[in-house]
């Protein structure tokens, strides 16, 4: 009897599920409402779980309770930790929720809701959670090892030291790309400004109280902190109103990349307990809250979506940045989907967490899943604007022109309607001079947030404060991001020039401390700098190379994943990762190929670099032409190493396949968990 | 009732867990040591070590 009711339940949940899904695919010409996507999402991840991530369990990865994990084995009270599987679930989602999954949707919706929505969905049922889940089941049965350890064990050396590049790499273009969504959300905005520089003191004052007031009180200290920070927006719009003070917390974006600048080295400087762990309290507080809350909007909302299906945009011709819908909606949207840092994280801290490798399919499926469910509900905020208003904040002043009525004129000509007048009306409501050319998706993200806060909590008045609440959430924890990933890859390079000179190594030596400090921002500032003195919106050209190096990191990890998978004798099952990676193979290569070589030089790097030689030669030219060639060269070395890690990877799968190499599984010994029979 | 209260202090294991709470209660236990301003210090020159190599991600 319950079987067939699970039958007739999960026959539901499908009939649901392809109904939703066909209503987003085959609707045209009518704006929809936004549930319709929430109940593709909920049914799409609740069949993926039940059964496509059972059939990896059982079948191929063999989940075994009675195993013991190294939190049992190796728990010494600090790394290795027997840790609840909730517990373990939310400290594993808090570490993947980044920026991403809100940033990339938001820049894709110039497609239209359409592909992104569909990218997000299979993306992550497909390939996403699989990597996460795998990578977490291959790390736990490795006592806890490393990406870079497993890639060079499983692959050999020359996957090691691509991921140990690739990691640097990821890091200093995202660190570059974060901080540039920072500048493009805070120029010439004294309300946004004052508000994040307020979050530093309130961090500091957070410090303090942690070891001098209340020693440990974590959570105590992160409530008040944000109580502060809400006190903070709020005296915000005064500071924006008050000439004298609005002119003391307006900068060009110049000076606030210079300021941020010198942000990342201090954090990267200070001692931790200063500022950034602070901080990063406060960011983790604000974001599991601002994303309960806006889950909370939008099904209490379900506003209609007002972007179409699919725009015109989808032959390449984008202004939010340019290149078609294949390869470069699957580029920009990296976290939703699937994203090779995630595997970092799952053979970071959590393996050394689970208790039973049961608990793997939970936790490294399971969270990716709700990480994928952030990226839709950013598509949803993105695509309850209307159109013409997305593409007024999101176009570079390069293509739509600096003028308001020139910007409206030329968005309008594409068939989205706006005026300078709906436009000028949109700043005013959310306290800012102007939104025109807001690139790098943080802030029509938050004005699409703000329609939601604004119209299911406190009506249109408090607009403004939603508006600011989302730039200094979306802020606060790209700064988290800036100065945290500054001081990992700080300790990354000075692990590799301790094996030049042995003091350069050591994380308490000050020259090596300032020295690699100064090393890594200068290499994320200046694309940062970049991408400020770009005319046509650095964000066009860097979002792309991050999402590349972002899938790169992804390549590697499915790489590692399928040469287990082959080892394991399960090599009929590969295709579970083969598929991903060779899809992404794809899209990397074609995106790589057409970020350095297409001729049209919106899309090439070479091509603008053309261009800009052969026309007039302004002071920046020079410049201009450099860094689009530095572009290409980094996109070139990127698709090296992709193809490096692969024919390395295809010789190990041929070898063992056809029987001429030894293909031992490098697992930790098998040892019978006692939590069985001791804590049931 | 049972099923709330058990819920409620999941989710605040969870967050003490987040919030590394939980990994400073540990700390004491494991040095036989109480909160103090001292004993925080000493905490996180332990912890930050391992926490601050913790990638995070995008």
């Amino acid at each position: 009897m319950s079987k067939l009711l699970a039958i007739l339940g999960w026959g539901a949940v499908a009939v649901v599920g392809a109904l939703a899904v066909g209503a987003i695919a085959v609707h045209r010409g009518e704006p929809i409402n936004a549930l319709w996507l929430v109940v593709a999402a909920t049914c799409c991840y609740a069949l993926g779980y039940r059964f496509y991530s059972k059939f990896i369990a059982v079948k191929i990865l063999a989940l075994d309770g009675l195993r013991a994990t190294p939190a049992e084995r190796l728990e010494n009270g600090r790394d290795f930790l027997v840790t609840n599987k909730w517990v373990v679930f939310g400290h594993h989602f808090a570490a993947i929720a980044g920026p991403g999954p809100l940033v990339g949707p938001v820049l894709a919706a110039q497609f239209g809701y359409l592909p992104g929505t569909m990218w997000v969905l299979a993306g992550a049922v497909f390939a996403g959670c699989v990597q996460d889940f795998v990578i977490l089941l291959f790390s736990v049965r490795r006592d806890g090892k490393s990406l870079t350890e497993m890639a060079k064990d499983e692959i050999g050396r020359v996957g090691g030291f691509v991921a140990y590049v690739a990691v640097i790499a990821i890091l200093i273009i995202l660190l570059g790309v974060a901080a540039l969504i920072v500048v493009n959300a805070l120029k010439a905005s004294p309300w946004g400004t004052f508000t994040i520089a307020m979050t530093m003191p309130i961090a500091v004052l957070m410090g303090v109280y942690l070891r001098r007031i209340r020693p440990g009180k974590v959570l105590e200290v992160s409530a008040l902190g944000f109580v502060l920070v809400l006190a903070a927006i709020w005296g915000g719009q005064y500071v924006s109103q008050s000439p004298g003070l609005a002119r003391v917390f307006t900068f060009s974006a110049p000076t606030l990349a210079i300021l941020i600048m010198v942000y990342g080295f201090a954090a990267s400087a200070l001692p931790v307990w200063l500022l950034l762990a602070p901080r990063d309290y406060l960011s983790t507080f604000v974001k599991l809250g601002t994303i309960a809350l806006l889950a909370v909007g939008i099904v209490a909302l379900h506003p209609t979506l007002h972007m179409p299906a699919l725009t015109r945009f989808v032959d390449g011709t984008g202004p939010v940045f340019a290149g078609k819908i294949f390869p470069f909606a699957f580029i920009t949207i990296a976290c939703g989907a699937i994203s090779g840092f995630h595997a970092l994280i799952s053979s970071g801290t959590t393996p050394k967490l689970v208790a039973r490798e049961t608990q793997t399919r939970m936790v490294g499926y399971g969270a990716m899943m709700c990480e994928s469910a952030v990226a839709v509900m950013a598509i949803i905020a993105a695509c309850v604007m209307q159109p013409g208003i997305y593409f007024a904040i999101n176009s570079p002043a390069g293509v739509v022109g600096q003028a308001p009525a020139a910007a409206a004129a030329t968005i309008s000509s594409w068939g989205f309607p706006v005026t300078a007048a709906d436009m000028q009306a949109l700043a005013h409501a959310v306290g800012e001079q102007t939104l025109y050319n807001r690139t790098g998706g943080a802030p029509a993200f938050a004005v699409g947030m703000a329609h939601i806060f604004s119209h299911s909590l406190g009506g249109e008045t408090l607009m403004a404060l939603w508006y600011h609440f989302a730039i200094m959430f979306e802020a606060l924890f790209i700064l988290t991001i800036l100065d945290a990933g500054t001081r990992v890859a700080r300790f990354m390079v000075q692990d590799a020039l301790g094996h030049v000179y042995k003091p350069l190594g050591r994380t308490s030596w000050y020259p090596s401390i300032l020295g690699t400090s100064a090393l890594i921002v200068g290499a994320w500032g200046y694309f940062l700098w970049q991408g400020v003195k770009d005319p046509l919106g650095g964000i066009n050209s860097l979002w792309p190379l991050f999402g590349i190096s972002n899938q790169l990191l992804a390549t590697v990890a499915l790489c590692v994943a399928t040469t287990i998978i082959i080892k394991m004798h399960r090599a009929k099952y590969a295709a579970v990762t083969l598929v991903p990676l060779a899809w992404l193979v794809a899209v990397t290569f074609t995106a790589s190929w057409q970020k350095m070589f297409d001729p049209n030089p919106r899309v090439g790097f070479l091509a603008q670099a053309q261009v800009l030689a052969a026309g007039p030669a302004t002071g920046a030219t020079a410049r201009l032409i450099f860094n689009n060639r530095l572009d290409a060269a980094v996109t070139g070395v990127l698709v090296v190493m992709v193809t490096l890690v692969l024919v390395e990877s295809g010789r190990q799968w041929w070898g063992i396949l056809s029987g001429t190499r030894e293909a031992p599984v490098k697992e930790a010994p098998f040892v019978r968990t006692r939590l069985v029979e001791e804590r049931g | 009732m049972k099923r709330i209260v058990f819920s409620w202090r999941t989710f605040v294991a969870t967050l003490r867990e987040i919030f590394d709470e939980a990994a400073y209660a540990r700390f004491l236990e494991r040095g036989g040591m109480v909160s103090s301003s001292a004993a925080y210090a000493a905490f996180r020159r332990e912890f930050d070590e391992v926490k601050v190599r913790r990638p995070k991600c995008c």
